[in-house]
């Protein structure tokens, strides 16, 4: 479905944020991007649907290589590339259904938008997809006036109502609580499962990563160190993902919390009794 | 790291050197007040100078009473007055919004010719005072109300198109580039992508600016523009001190009603 | 679910005035006032295509300026300007910083806080010509009484916004400084100058500029500068000398404000 071909990236300062990724996406599968901050993944997922410029390499969705496309084309191609955003990046001032409607602009003309007249089949299914993301009623509420997971579920929304082929999703859970992350990817993986969509998934929390995807890439410095199904992901694979001190140091972190987490736990249990 | 072995015995905010320049700037603007006093009094007649309490306690009792008996003819002009303020603040903001979006580093078409352009116009309108615009203008097009709209409409193009680009600058990038993301066009990323977020500062800056320029026209009439200052000039002409007194009064009046609509329209948008 | 049950049709809800009667009665209200206000501008068309040659020149003007035949007159008013602007800039600035102290209530007894509250207000409701009208008046013509105006124009403005910068400072610093047993020059010197200094600087010089701008206007009114001599430019429909004057003008603005964009950078 996807193939990412030498994919690489240098950027005007010199910085070489991807150099020579090759990937592979069959349709259906949904995988996690792993690895420290500055490894390039945001770079990897923007260079998909070029809000990035690729530097070289190709970029195959289906058989349409996005990296060689002009302006109108690229406008056409982004159509079928659905994107999440970290911290949603919703229009904060719009409703929440103007929010969802806007996944429908690269299908209408900029009259029908700009008198928000979107053809009725496109009304229905924003409607049907606010249903199914649990926000039917708030369709005329201010975006801003959601919470941050009610956001991130319009985000989803708006993305789905492009009938993407593609998901991109940026740290989807980067400013959300433990139990907000969890919903929101267990949303993400049934949605992509009901509509067998393939999606790439920034994500930086690797238990989370572990948990719900079915294959994870490792990049380290631009490039892909490791590539396989999570089982494999042992101590020595993300210690050459993350390098010692900052794997040790997250994962002290972790331990860390998660002993907090248990703490708060027993304390609660023992109020209750 | 050198462990520190010795303390300073005098503790100073300022290195010597900085000091030094901060003090020789301070001599260097005093000495240039001295100048600058020096030339612009030259050609003052002190006799006058020393004169003016008498002649402000002179003003001052010829001012009195008011003669509130010239109000009823006060009304049409100040009606002028008002459309000359609304009606070229909405030709201002109409003429300001292309301007603001050439100008906008983020949303200009090109950088090299059409920015520095828009810019220049912002530049231009805004060095200019309205008075200097309603001068040209009722020479050009001859006295009257149109002159005043005019000159406040391009005055206006300045102040809007400065505040109004800032804001399109300071829009939030994430929100712009989710709606690239979907396919939508350029005008369609301008129209869900930008304007929604520069709303909320368009309506206060017009508002604003409304508020501004009502306390304009009141003046532009000195020059032929139209309005109260109409009324102002004929009776600063033939001293006619008493009508003077209520003219200002209504103008004082007319700014205190505009500031407080602008400020109680400007807390409900935002 | 079937497809029936969802919406085929989707209204934005009104954001602002959200009761429908409201709504109606306010866009009737605004396209009768404008039907009204368009209805009462008196054009004169002949006099207006009259004028439109006359534009025309003055856009030649513009292009074209003439900046020797007049240099003189431009010269002196320039240095009229140029010398009120830097003068009534520094007096207002020095005048402001007691009057804008005196008017926070956070450091003023009330009574000291409500006479300097009410100076700014007089300052800030008359505009500059009025102002100079009157001063022109008592201190005869020329630059002298542009001096007093601008100062006192100055004063409204830096004070209030001084006055309001110090309100708002971080009471906590002031606490701490309090706490140390300060005296009061002593709390305004170390916990309120600092805070509010950079702002100060940067006020004064965006008012150097808007004072500039003005001084080019209240010569209309005689009270000296740049602005008399345009005038008289305008009045002799010199356009070409007054197209020159007007770039001189937008020249120095510009200086005015990289260089104070500038400065305002080296200072911090």
């Amino acid at each position: 479905m996807l193939k990412l071909e030498g994919l690489s990236k240098t950027y005007k300062t010199g910085d070489a944020a991807l150099s020579d990724v090759t990937l592979e996406i069959p349709k259906g599968q949904i995988v996690g991007l792993i690895g420290p901050s500055g490894a390039g993944k945001s770079t990897l997922i923007r260079c998909i649907n070029r809000l990035v410029e690729p530097t070289g390499g190709k970029v195959l969705l289906g058989d349409v290589d996005l990296a060689r496309l002009g302006k109108a084309e690229l406008r056409r191609q982004r159509r079928r590339i659905g994107m999440i955003f970290q911290e949603y990046a919703l229009v904060e001032r719009l409703t929440v259904m103007e929010n969802v409607l806007s996944g429908r602009l690269g299908y209408v003309s900029f009259w029908r938008s700009f008198l928000r007249r979107y053809p009725p089949r496109d009304v229905q299914e924003a409607f049907r997809l606010l249903d199914r993301v649990g926000l039917m009623h708030q369709a005329d509420k201010r975006a801003d006036a959601l919470s941050g997971g009610q956001r991130q579920r319009v985000g989803i929304a708006r993305a789905l109502a492009q009938e993407p082929e593609l998901l991109l999703v940026d740290e989807p859970t980067a400013s959300l609580d433990p139990k907000t992350s969890r919903q929101i990817m267990r949303l993400l993986t049934e949605i992509c499962a009901e509509r067998n969509l393939p999606a790439i998934v920034n994500i930086h929390d690797v238990p989370l990563a572990q948990q719900f995807m079915e294959r994870i890439v490792g990049l380290r410095a631009g490039r892909v160190v490791f590539d396989g199904p999570p089982s494999e992901l042992s101590e020595t694979v993300l210690t050459t993902i993350y390098g010692e001190e900052d794997w040790n140091a997250m994962r002290k972190g972790d331990e860390e919390q998660s002993a907090a987490e248990a703490d708060a736990r027993d304390r609660m249990a023992a109020l209750a009794k | 790291m050198t462990e520190i072995t010795h303390y300073s015995q005098t503790w100073a905010h300022r290195t010597p050197k900085a000091r030094l320049f901060l003090w020789a700037g301070w001599a260097a603007l005093v000495a240039l007040f001295v100048w600058c006093w020096q030339l612009m009094t030259a050609n003052t007649i002190w006799a006058f100078v020393w004169d003016a309490p008498r002649q402000a306690a002179d003003i001052g009792s010829r001012m009195m009473p008011p003669r509130l008996s010239y109000l009823p003819e006060l009304l049409v002009p100040l009606w002028d007055t008002l459309n000359i303020a609304t009606l070229g603040t909405i030709a201002g903001v109409i003429m300001a919004v292309p301007v603001a979006f050439l100008a906008a580093r983020n949303t200009t078409p090109s950088a090299r010719i059409l920015r520095p352009i828009a810019l220049f116009i912002i530049v231009a309108s805004r060095s200019i005072n309205s008075l200097i615009w309603a001068l040209l203008l009722v020479a050009i097009i001859g006295p009257g109300i149109l002159a005043g709209i005019v000159a406040i409409a391009l005055r206006s193009i300045g102040f809007v198109g400065k505040l109004l680009y800032e804001a399109i600058e300071e829009t939030d990038a994430r929100q712009i580039e989710a709606v690239e993301a979907t396919g939508a066009s350029a005008t369609q990323v301008l129209s869900y992508g930008i304007v929604p977020q520069i709303m909320p500062a368009f309506w206060g800056i017009s508002v604003f600016r409304w508020d501004i320029n009502i306390r304009e026209s009141t003046i532009l009439g000195l020059v032929g523009a139209g309005g109260i200052g109409l009324k102002l000039q004929a009776s600063l002409n033939v001293l006619a001190w008493p009508q003077v007194t209520v003219i200002l009064l209504l103008i004082l009046g007319t700014v205190v009603v505009s500031e407080w609509v602008s400020a109680k329209v400007r807390r409900a948008i935002i | 679910m079937s497809d029936q049950s969802y919406p085929t049709t989707w209204r934005r809800p009104p954001q602002i005035v959200t009761n429908r009667r409201w709504r109606l009665a306010l866009q009737i209200g605004i396209l009768v006032y404008l039907v009204l206000a368009v209805g009462s501008i008196e054009v004169d068309w002949e006099r207006v295509s009259i004028g439109l040659e006359r534009g025309q020149r003055f856009v030649m003007g513009f292009l074209q300026p003439d900046f020797t035949s007049r240099w003189g007159d431009i010269y002196r008013g320039l240095i009229e300007s140029l010398t009120m602007t830097l003068t009534s800039t520094v007096v207002g600035v020095l005048i402001s910083v007691p009057i804008g102290i005196g008017a926070a209530s956070n450091l003023a007894p009330a009574w000291i806080y409500y006479i300097c509250r009410s100076i700014i207000a007089v300052s800030r409701a008359l505009q500059e010509i009025i102002i100079a009208i009157f001063l022109v008046a008592m201190f005869g013509f020329g630059p002298f009484a542009g001096f007093l105006t601008l100062s006192f124009a100055t004063i409204g403005f830096l004070a209030k916004l001084l006055a309001d910068d110090i309100e708002e400072i971080d009471e906590a610093q002031a606490e701490a400084v309090r706490a140390t047993g300060a005296s009061w020059w002593q709390l305004v010197n170390y916990a309120v100058q600092p805070q509010v200094m950079p702002r100060l600087i940067g006020l004064s010089l965006y008012r150097l500029d808007i004072n500039f701008r003005e001084s080019a206007v209240i010569g209309i009114v005689g009270a000296g500068g740049i602005g008399a001599t345009l005038n008289t430019a305008i009045d002799r429909y010199e356009y070409d000398s007054a197209g020159a004057i007007l770039l001189i003008i937008i020249g120095i603005v510009m200086v005015a404000e990289y260089g104070s964009s500038y400065l305002r950078k080296f200072l911090q």
